[in-house]
């Protein structure tokens, strides 16, 4: 990478830090426990929209993962959760009415609050659809992990997306809140992942699953991103550029080898497709608040009408990080 | 006679003093070293905690910083502080905060009591083992390390790259040869006094000060000079990883270090809850004499740092994406391609699946669809057939294909009509078994009820797409095991070719093929050659067809198809 290339990320990540500073002001403190934070605690940020079905079994589980205090920024809500989050001991919500689209998608807002409040402590940044799976998480906590990133000089963790859907109609089984969700949204595709790479940003641009295979079966190119990097030892001096997909300084997002080992990584369960999901996809479409004009909501709303049908008899059933591991989805690198 | 403990801590005290009061319960002394970055307040605390508990004493404090002398002095302070102390230890046992001992006391001082003269300390020579990281090794004992590595690294690189340049080298005092080894050690009081009181102490302390990491060489290199019985290994399981860092234990290897037999393990999760509970409650088990036996432990960290720096070949995930030709392996298995076979032989799928059991698909990388073996519309990885899909990402699918059906051979087709984006990819993998039929793509079009104009339009183009592949597979950059035979050559002798394929293939033991693929009729295409010549269109990649001879010649019955023998 030349001086100036480097010059040029260097004023981009000034950039979204400016403007981080800037979207602050569109958020309203509702609730601030962020004295409660102790020094080594992990931290939980996520940006929700009425989600409120999904917020007790998201709470419940990273919270026996080991977060020690979760940062919720509540867009614009109507169906309660803003008022469940607030009664939560060791929740801190912030309320914001502007466009979430104009926040670039949440990431200017919880720039704002990791900035102010995540310095030094390792950061998880999740969608309430998302629950991260790590190496070994059925037996050691994610502060296992955290300790083991730090004394191997780690920065960042990275967990491909892995969309999950039930068998038959996503329509079928109703969802009931505080149900893990993987009980219904039990499968998954395992192996038409592909993956390019972004020279720019040094990260890998990982496209596929069901959603590729489905929605986007004309149009690969447009199929979302399921590279993530949610999990960062968080400096005030950090940015999350897109999504969570890729950070600045970009040496954050290399969490890949590139000779031929395997780096440890994780994998985010993103149970999306449950019964809730066509209401949201037709909501979201009128709203027009996401990503690429909303292109991944039009191709679902258009397939959702006719056959909303994931499932493929290739499709495999989740058990559990091992089989993810062997299925080459994830890896333990050298953390044994 | 009993053995005392000596214990570098600087965090975790909580578990620390559990251990020594542990240790102490046996009636083992304790003297604690407590890392001076500790600050004064949190050692307070702790020495109080420890107040209560004989025989433990605190020794002289030193900053610790990985790679430097001061984990040495306090070592020295504290194994000086035990001997004077304590007069009844005969063994000295260097152990850190983190350490947790596996099996009861009673039987390290046993084992201990049987060997009252050896010294257990790994003690190699650098010259035999490739242990080191970061490629110094011997430059550690002959270089000036006045920087530190950790947190003056600019500084630390520069030094050692000038001292290569301008070739300094320090002289060894008394000529000692160097040794390395773990840092946990365990000696005698006879071997550990002799190094402590040396009269050259001051001058072998003066050298090690300024050698990179002197606590896995110090003791390692004195005690060849004094010991009676060195035995070359520590009594403490610790395992490396590639960079040099310990492997820490968690609860979930309970079971696996219980198996182990060592004394002490090293290092273990301040957290692990479940590991100190099972280790230091000293339950009162029928001593074993078993020696330590740390294999089980030593293949499962064997195998991380593999995956670490190897990883599983054929994968490409998030969190490996091997830059090209630098894969360790292109694809995940051998598979095989044909260009021209199913073109030439009209039942060449089935037949091929039926003969080798392998799972044999047709033109994978055709330009309407993926065609796949059974006519499925999908397959293992739920990868779809969608020629789109295919094509945004051509080697991808091809190493996915591969990754996801492993442990079962893959057989696909392959032509100059298909996507010719994944040519170089397979040319390059030595999983790839590669048999080609120049010119067999014109047998189609010879059968075909198409125009003329449009078959020699057709025939000239694929003619150069495949001039290109073959271009390819017969570059010096070609890895793949390639065949390749012109169609006419192919025809002559078919069966041989065939069976060198199966051969390989080698999934079910062939003796001889019992049964062959039945060629199409080919009575006329000499002409059709001819005809394409006669258009201006030379076909070359056939070989020699002369318009009457072939295979209307020999086979007068265009109902009786050509049948290999």
């Amino acid at each position: 990478m030349g001086i100036i290339q480097s010059y040029r990320l260097r004023l981009q990540r000034k950039r979204w830090r400016i403007r981080a500073f800037r979207k602050r002001r569109e958020l309203k403190q509702i609730v601030n426990r962020t004295n409660q934070i102790k020094p080594d605690d992990i931290l939980l940020f996520c940006t929700q929209r009425n989600e409120k079905i999904r917020l007790p079994y998201f709470l419940d589980y990273y919270r026996k993962m080991g977060v020690g205090h979760f940062f919720f920024v509540d867009n614009d809500s109507d169906d309660g959760s803003a008022e469940y989050l607030e009664q939560q001991p060791d929740v801190s919500v912030w309320g914001a009415r502007a466009s979430y689209k104009r926040a670039r998608f949440g990431a200017d807002w919880l720039n704002w609050l990791q900035m102010k409040y995540a310095h030094g402590h390792w950061t998880l940044t999740v969608d309430p659809d998302e629950f991260l799976i790590y190496p070994f998480c059925d037996t050691r906590p994610l502060r296992a992990l955290t300790d083991w990133l730090d004394a191997s000089s780690i920065k960042s963790f990275s967990a491909m997306l892995l969309d999950m859907y039930p068998k038959g109609r996503l329509d079928e089984q109703p969802y009931q809140s505080g149900q893990n969700p993987m009980e219904i949204a039990s499968w998954f595709d395992s192996g038409n992942y592909s993956m390019f790479r972004n020279f720019r940003f040094a990260n890998l641009w990982i496209q596929g699953g069901p959603r590729a295979r489905v929605f986007f079966k004309d149009d690969p190119e447009k199929a979302p991103a399921l590279n993530k990097v949610p999990l960062v030892k968080w400096d005030r001096r950090y940015v999350y550029v897109s999504s969570t997909h890729m950070l600045l300084p970009r040496g954050l997002n290399q969490v890949y080898d590139e000779w031929g080992g395997e780096k440890a990584s994780g994998v985010l369960l993103h149970a999306k497709f449950l019964d809730t999901f066509s209401a949201k996809a037709l909501e979201e479409l009128e709203r027009g608040q996401h990503y690429a004009a909303s292109v991944e909501y039009k191709a679902y709303a258009d397939n959702l009408q006719t056959d909303p049908q994931l499932w493929c008899k290739w499709s495999e059933r989740y058990i559990n990080w091992r089989q993810l591991e062997i299925l080459g989805l994830m890896s333990k690198g050298n953390w044994a | 006679m009993t053995v005392g403990v000596v214990m570098l801590v600087h965090t975790a005290l909580g578990r620390a003093e559990q251990v020594a009061r542990h240790w102490s319960a046996a009636g083992c002394p304790v003297v604690i070293h407590v890392d001076k970055s500790v600050p004064r307040k949190v050692y307070d605390t702790f020495v109080d905690s420890l107040a209560d508990v004989p025989d433990v004493a605190f020794c002289k404090r030193f900053r610790c910083e990985w790679g430097t002398w001061g984990i040495v002095a306090a070592s020295q302070a504290g194994s000086e502080m035990i001997l004077a102390q304590f007069e009844d230890v005969r063994h000295v046992y260097l152990a850190s905060g983190s350490c947790l001992p596996l099996r009861p006391v009673k039987e390290l001082v046993n084992y201990l009591a049987a060997r009252p003269r050896t010294d257990f300390i790994e003690s190699a020579t650098t010259a035999d083992v490739p242990w080191t990281v970061g490629g110094l090794d011997e430059e550690r004992f002959t270089m000036h390390f006045p920087f530190s590595w950790k947190k003056q690294r600019f500084l630390f690189d520069k030094s050692v790259a000038v001292q290569r340049t301008l070739n300094l080298k320090r002289k060894l005092p008394n000529e000692i040869v160097p040794h390395m080894g773990s840092q946990w050690w365990c000696l005698t009081r006879q071997t550990l006094s002799a190094i402590l009181q040396d009269p050259d102490r001051g001058a072998y302390d003066r050298y090690f000060r300024h050698v990179w990491i002197p606590d896995e060489s110090y003791f390692q290199t004195l005690s060849r000079l004094y010991s009676i019985q060195i035995e070359s290994r520590s009594l403490t399981l610790s395992k490396f990883d590639f960079q040099g860092k310990p492997h820490i234990f968690y609860d979930d290897h309970l079971q696996l270090l219980r198996r182990s037999d060592c004394f002490v393990a090293r290092k273990v999760w301040p957290y692990a809850d479940r590991l100190y509970d099972a280790f230091l409650t000293d339950e009162d088990n029928a001593l074993s004499k078993t020696e330590p036996n740390p294999g089980k432990i030593d293949r499962i960290f064997a195998k991380a740092v593999e995956r670490r720096t190897r990883g599983r070949s054929g994968l490409y995930m998030q969190s490996r994406f091997p830059n090209e030709d630098w894969e360790n392996g292109v694809t995940a298995a051998p598979y095989s391609v044909f260009q021209g076979f199913a073109e030439l032989f009209d039942n060449f799928e089935p037949w091929l699946a039926k003969s080798t059991g392998s799972r044999v698909h047709g033109h994978l990388f055709a330009p309407d669809r993926v065609h796949y073996a059974d006519s499925q519309t999908a397959i293992n990885g739920a990868l779809s057939d969608s020629a789109t899909v295919r094509d945004y990402n051509a080697n991808a699918f091809l190493t996915n294909l591969i990754w996801n059906t492993r442990g079962e051979r893959q057989c696909f087709q392959f032509g100059p009509g298909d996507n010719q984006d994944v040519c170089w990819r397979i040319a390059k993998d030595p999983n790839a078994q590669v048999s080609v039929i120049t010119g067999a793509w014109s047998v189609p079009l010879f059968r075909s009820n198409k125009d003329f104009s449009v078959i020699r339009r057709t025939a000239a183009a694929l003619q150069k797409i495949e001039n290109e592949h073959m271009n390819i597979l017969r570059s010096p950059y070609t890895k793949a095991r390639v065949r390749i035979w012109n169609m006419a050559e192919f025809i002559e002798a078919p069966m041989e070719p065939l069976q060198g394929i199966l051969d390989e293939i080698g999934h079910v033991k062939l003796k001889r093929i019992s049964e062959v693929p039945q060629m199409v009729d080919l009575s006329g295409f000499g002409q059709f050659l001819q005809n394409l010549k006669n258009q201006g269109m030379h076909p070359h990649l056939m070989g020699d067809f002369p318009v009457e001879r072939g295979v209307a010649a020999t086979q007068p019955s265009p109902r009786k198809p050509y049948l290999v023998r």
